[in-house]
């Protein structure tokens, strides 16, 4: 299982992960889940009946907005880096948290590499299954290394402009 | 010249400190070269055929004297004693050591300066009207949003991992020196009937293998919801943009694939969702933006200088510099002066260290403090007494930096190509300094009058050749080195994709190629038409025919 690092309060802890990943071949087991977009549209109702937390996956082509009747019913969106090079995952997090109003975690899975912490805490993930191997420390460093930003995104940081005026 | 404040430098030092860190942990083995490479990519940093190549950005191609001095300094102490420009306004040096860019990015930050995003798929430096606040035909200072748009990109979290590299280009005059056709978003600032300011929204234009010339989508976006409008076009792209193909993978393909309606559409309606107060800048920030831009402190003057008008008649260098390279300001007395990086056999948009460091005194001294880079490769001093002029001229003589060619033939447009480039097919300078030689004559050069040649290496077009008025691309044929010509093309206001003249030429036909098409024209010509105008009513055979009969006799 990979290890999970989870943000609380602008620091990274690692964290217990009581999900388990479920791909679409599989039987759904007991306990937590997290399961494909197309799964969740087929199977959801079923799933959340079950006294148990549920997690949907989003991959990088799929669409956030799909979900955004069922958010408040959701634990965990993860969302989908098929390579880190592959930007979307960035927009997906950002539209969960700003424009659909997701108030769970939002959990950055794929190829998720510590130099990319900055942007994705911006966007409004707040979990994190890094592939480099990458520690909390780590983590918190990478995504607090600049004190200030240029722009606003679906974190609290005041953009510089506002830091400005202040 | 934009003022940093406090808040700009300190993120210019966290920057250049993370980039420290990753060099060290690359130098130590740490990080492969594979995971490196995105890290660097996106400092500006380069591995070319010989060595690393930092290409520094020069924001909408503005620079002041320190500035200036301290890349001069640069490319004494790092490289091997000058430096290059580009057609993005940026300079670039080509014989730089990984273990001393760190200290590269240090120097450059006492300065403002840095090379964040002039690489890798993200928002690359904002290009602008190298006349602005210069000239009378603009209708606003495009640089207060091109800076704008700099801060809002700069390091942005949702737009760094684009599908492929992304460039604004910024006019607010209606001679278009910033090729806002031919990038994948081109705004134009103007003023509607009613006087509101706003821009016509360009997206989807550019070069490389699949040329456009970009639709506008918007014909009045109010200037106050810039920024909502770009993050709405920005986020389409990120979402929908083609991920599969690299070279499938900039706007202009989605923009084609969709058509430029539903594009725009599609823009529209994330647009609507976008909350606008979030989003748009404050009117109070576009103001402090616009009061950080040091007021140019203008002497009101004469329109008429009589010590200019004097020298030029006993000057004919003067006088021809004149006619070439001195450009109307909007400030009675003062002029816009065009520093040519072109001279007959000179490598085109090179400066040495010593040429930078007079450009830097002469701008303090004569120019306000003010110095610019142009996408043609020259410099510029833009805020020059007519009564400073005699002495301007001649300080530039001295130091090679007055050739008075400014858009003739020898004013090349060339990128490095494979004397530098790993990408290339072919040489472009060695090209660009044989056709120059045979313009070297200036009467002739100037009896031929605004020619525009712009040479690219490989198919990537760095050298902007399909919107050259004569293109050269440098084609690979069986190993050797081979030159596509195509005629017609333009990257200014009245933009056109060039036609492929005929067959690639080898190396040694090109220049001779050039001037068969130069004697072809002066032959048709009618009156004082460009050979852009010419070859618009003409066509492509008269010009295919002598290339191709002289060919076949030679
Ligand atoms: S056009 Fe090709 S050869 Fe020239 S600089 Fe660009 S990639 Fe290199």
């Amino acid at each position: 299982m990979p290890t999970l690092i989870r943000l609380e309060n602008g620091q990274a802890r690692w964290a217990e992960n009581s999900f388990v990943s479920v791909v679409d071949e599989d039987a759904v087991p007991a306990g937590d889940v997290i399961v494909s977009l197309k799964r969740f549209l087929a199977e959801g109702e079923a799933l959340l009946t079950n006294s148990r937390r549920v997690g949907v996956r989003i991959e990088a082509d799929e669409a956030v907005e799909d979900l955004a009747y069922d958010l408040p019913r959701l634990a965990v969106v993860a969302v989908a880096f098929p390579k880190y090079r592959d930007g979307r995952a960035y927009s997906s997090a950002r539209l969960l948290r700003q424009r659909l109003g997701f108030k769970g975690e939002i959990r950055a899975v794929g190829d998720v590499l510590q130099e990319q912490a900055g942007f994705m805490v911006r966007c409004g993930f707040d979990a994190f299954e890094p592939a480099d191997g990458a520690t909390p420390e780590v983590w918190s460093k990478a995504a607090s290394r600049f004190r200030h930003v240029y722009q606003r995104g679906a974190d609290a940081r005041p953009p510089a402009y506002e830091e400005r005026g202040a | 010249m934009y003022r940093y404040d406090a808040l700009d430098r300190e993120f210019l030092t966290d920057r250049s400190n993370e980039f420290r860190h990753q060099v060290a942990r690359r130098l130590s083995g740490e990080l492969t070269e594979d995971q490196f490479k995105p890290l660097r990519l996106m400092n500006g940093l380069y591995l070319q055929l010989h060595a690393y190549m930092l290409r520094v950005a020069v924001p909408y191609g503005s620079l002041n004297a320190r500035q200036v001095r301290r890349l001069a300094w640069i490319a004494r102490t790092y490289d091997k004693g000058y430096g290059h420009m580009t057609t993005r306004q940026n300079i670039q040096f080509h014989w730089i050591k990984l273990r001393d860019v760190p200290d590269i990015l240090d120097a450059l930050a006492e300065v403002d300066l840095h090379a964040m995003q002039t690489s890798g798929n993200c928002i690359r430096n904002v290009t602008a009207d190298p006349y602005a606040g210069a000239t009378a035909e603009e209708v606003d200072d495009p640089r207060v949003w091109s800076e704008a748009i700099r801060q809002w990109s700069t390091l942005h979290p949702e737009f760094s991992y684009l599908p492929r590299k992304f460039k604004f280009a910024v006019t607010a005059a209606k001679t278009d020196r910033a090729a806002v056709k031919v990038h994948d978003v081109g705004l134009i600032l103007h003023r509607a009937p009613d006087g509101a300011l706003g821009f016509e929204v360009i997206v989807g234009g550019g070069q490389g293998r699949t040329p456009y010339v970009g639709p506008t989508i918007k014909q009045h976006l109010p200037a106050s919801r810039l920024m909502s409008y770009l993050e709405a076009v920005l986020r389409v792209y990120n979402r929908h943009g083609r991920r599969d193909n690299i070279y499938k993978a900039r706007i202009k393909i989605l923009v084609a694939a969709l058509g430029a309606e539903e594009f725009a559409r599609q823009v529209e309606a994330e647009w609507a969702q976008i909350d606008s107060p979030s989003a748009d800048l404050p009117d109070t920030e576009l103001a402090r933006i616009r009061a950080a831009f040091t007021p140019m402190a203008f002497e009101t003057l004469p329109a008429r200088s009589e010590t200019f008008e004097l020298a030029k008649g006993v000057s004919s260098s003067l006088a021809r510099f004149a006619r070439n390279n001195v450009k109307p300001h909007k400030q009675p007395g003062y002029a816009i002066v065009e520093v040519s990086l072109k001279a007959i056999g000179q490598t085109p948009g090179d400066a040495t260290a010593d040429q930078m460091d007079l450009i830097a005194d002469l701008a303090e001294r004569y120019s306000l403090d003010d110095v610019r880079v142009t996408h043609a490769q020259n410099l510029v001093l833009p805020h020059v007494k007519l009564d400073d002029l005699p002495a301007v001229h001649a300080a530039l003589a001295q130091a090679g930096l007055a050739t008075a060619n400014i858009d003739l033939a020898s004013d090349i447009i060339a990128c490095p190509g494979l004397d530098y480039c790993a990408l290339a097919n072919a040489r472009a300078i060695p090209i660009a300094q044989d056709i120059a030689a045979k313009f070297a004559d200036p009467d002739h050069a100037e009896r031929v009058g605004e020619l525009k040649i712009k040479i690219s290496g490989c198919i990537n077009a760095c050298g902007h050749h399909h919107v050259g008025h004569i293109g050269i691309l440098g084609v690979d044929k069986k190993g050797e080195e081979f030159y596509q010509l195509s005629l017609g093309g333009s990257g200014a206001e009245d933009a056109s994709l060039g036609k492929i003249l005929g067959p690639a030429l080898p190396a040694d036909k090109v220049a001779d190629a050039i001037d068969t098409l130069v004697e072809a024209y002066l032959k048709v010509r009618d009156g004082d038409e460009r050979f852009l105008d010419t070859y618009r009513r003409v066509g492509l055979e008269p010009f295919k025919e002598a290339v191709y009969a002289h060919a076949d006799q030679a």
